[in-house]
């Protein structure tokens, strides 16, 4: 029983950090109807950068953290400017957009080689101070907690955001009909570039956490985490912040009980996406998606 | 207040809109009429800078707005309700009204989101609600009320009847017909041209993207080919 409240609570942990990459994946999907599949390489490099940080520079964590974060945030400037923006006009835009977010994928993920090496490489053993708290067999570090509440910290800024300040709402408008978000005075180019920035950011924040809770970071880590961000967010519901939150949750936590209950974690990647598959018999539009009609 | 000089518009190689001049005096109520596909929104839609002109002016109270991106068209006071409404559905019918607002201070904006609740009612008790929920009347009241959020000087106003009941027909040109009174300059599509003749001071006849004829508003709802092409069934 210890062992299953045990993984009940870090798949809660791991799913908040799959939450908080899903979330800016679904960002960009909402506003552009484009996957952005640079996404990954971009938490990559925000975990590499912060470790860097860290490491060479010597900022302490809760510094490196946000000048990590808001670089991601630049990246993700640099990529509406070179990869969609220019494709914006074509009529195929979704569909080169993808391509050619594959292939700045690529390029960041050169960059995190020559920048940072090959190697794995984790935060300094004294980057923050861990306590363990422990009740009966369950035991919580504080480091889980201040992962999980900096993702959930983020992903309430980020609704409330949206939900209440100018700028987002103009964000939702134009994810709605950027044509009548035109009409109405918004600079919808302006907007889409500071929707990318924002999902950028928080892809960079949920690589730092990623790293932080596995204690191990690589060039390759984004490719482990990419296509569970897009099962979430289709689990979730494209589009819906709310739906890759829970997507997010939803997934961790079917992957640690997975592995609790088997006892290997050989199957812990086959029964995530079959818990995906049933939602989406169930409920073709995710779990909080709405039927979107398409316009001809 | 607007002078349109000259303009083409092409879609590649189709030329929507040909060597389309005209004008919009302050005060005026001006229709476009024309069948399906003539290039009237198309108009609209150069007008508030969605689609590029290919060559031609046009000037907003003698200056050159040609070349001008579509949000500080909307700051200069050239407001556009599109045709079949498109409110945002998703969004609730003050978040609506707030982005009509958008490019205004936010204090007045919400002093004019009031104002719009109250003159509006329907929009006030539905504030909360998703504005895809609404009938279709009253998308289009939200339509309006959303663009008089902007301040507009100058109104475009595409197809406001289309899709909607005989009632609501009346209710919304009656509404035109206020805001005009009260001093705004409204340039109007509209394919039911008894009531667009009836309510506007001057209209242009568009047909394949050129204009055909123009008037005075009663001067033409006299005019024998108006009345046996767009009169026809109502004579």
């Amino acid at each position: 029983m210890d062992l299953l409240a045990q993984q009940l609570i870090n798949g809660l942990f791991i799913g908040s950090v799959y939450g908080l990459f899903a979330v800016g994946y679904t960002l960009v999907f909402g506003v552009l109807d484009i996957l952005n599949l640079a996404h990954a390489a971009v938490f990559t490099l925000g975990g590499l950068l912060a470790v860097w940080l860290v490491e060479a520079a010597g900022l302490s964590l809760w510094l490196a953290f946000p000048v990590s974060v808001f670089c991601c945030g630049l990246l993700g400037l640099l990529l509406d400017r070179v990869a969609f923006a220019p494709l914006r006009q074509r009529a195929d835009s979704n569909f080169s957009g993808l391509i050619s977010s594959i292939a700045m994928a690529i390029i960041f993920e050169s960059a995190a080689l020559g920048l940072f090496g090959a190697r794995t490489v984790r935060f300094p053993a004294h980057t923050i101070s861990v306590h363990i708290w422990r009740w009966g067999g369950i035991s919580i570090t504080s480091l889980q907690v201040e992962i999980v509440a900096v993702a959930i910290l983020l992903m309430v800024a980020l609704t409330q955001f949206l939900n209440r300040a100018r700028v987002g709402k103009a964000i939702r408008a134009v994810a709605e009909n950027d044509r009548t978000a035109r009409l109405l005075g918004i600079h919808v180019d302006g907007i889409i570039a500071f929707t990318f920035f924002i999902s950028s950011a928080l892809g960079g924040a949920a690589g730092i956490l990623f790293g932080l809770y596995f204690d191990s970071l690589s060039p390759d880590m984004g490719r482990s985490i990419e296509l569970k961000g897009l099962a979430v967010i289709i689990l979730g519901g494209m589009g819906s912040i709310p739906g890759a939150i829970l997507g997010g949750l939803a997934f961790g936590l079917s992957e640690v009980l997975t592995v609790a209950l088997t006892g290997t974690s050989n199957l812990r990647d086959a029964v995530a996406f079959t818990v995906l598959f049933t939602v989406l018999i169930l409920r073709p539009a995710g779990l909080l998606g709405r039927k979107k009609m398409r316009e001809a | 207040m607007l002078d349109v000089v000259d303009l083409t518009v092409a879609y590649g190689p189709m030329e929507a809109v040909r060597d389309v001049s005209f004008q919009v005096r302050e005060g005026a109520i001006v229709t476009l009429i024309g069948p399906n596909g003539a290039g009237k929104t198309t108009i609209l839609n150069t007008l508030s800078g969605v689609v590029p002109v290919r060559s031609g002016r046009i000037l907003l109270d003698g200056r050159d707005i040609t070349g001008m991106s579509a949000h500080r068209r909307v700051s200069e006071g050239v407001i556009q309700v599109p045709e079949g409404r498109q409110v945002l559905a998703g969004m609730t019918v003050r978040e609506n009204l707030e982005m009509g607002g958008y490019r205004r201070p936010s204090r007045e904006a919400q002093r004019d989101v009031a104002r719009m609740e109250e003159r509006f009612p329907i929009l006030g008790e539905r504030r909360n609600m998703a504005a895809g929920s609404l009938s279709g009347g009253e998308q289009q009241m939200l339509a309006i009320a959303r663009g008089l959020m902007a301040r507009p000087r100058l109104l475009l106003l595409d197809e406001p009847s289309l899709g909607l009941a005989p009632l609501m027909v009346k209710a919304v040109f009656e509404i035109i017909r206020q805001v005009h009174d009260e001093g705004l300059t409204v340039l109007l599509v509209e394919q039911n041209a008894h009531l667009a003749l009836a309510t506007s001071t001057h209209a242009y006849v568009i047909e394949s993207g050129k204009i055909v004829l123009d008037g005075p508003a009663d001067v033409l709802r006299s005019d024998p080919s108006v009345i046996s092409t767009y009169l026809g069934q109502t004579v």
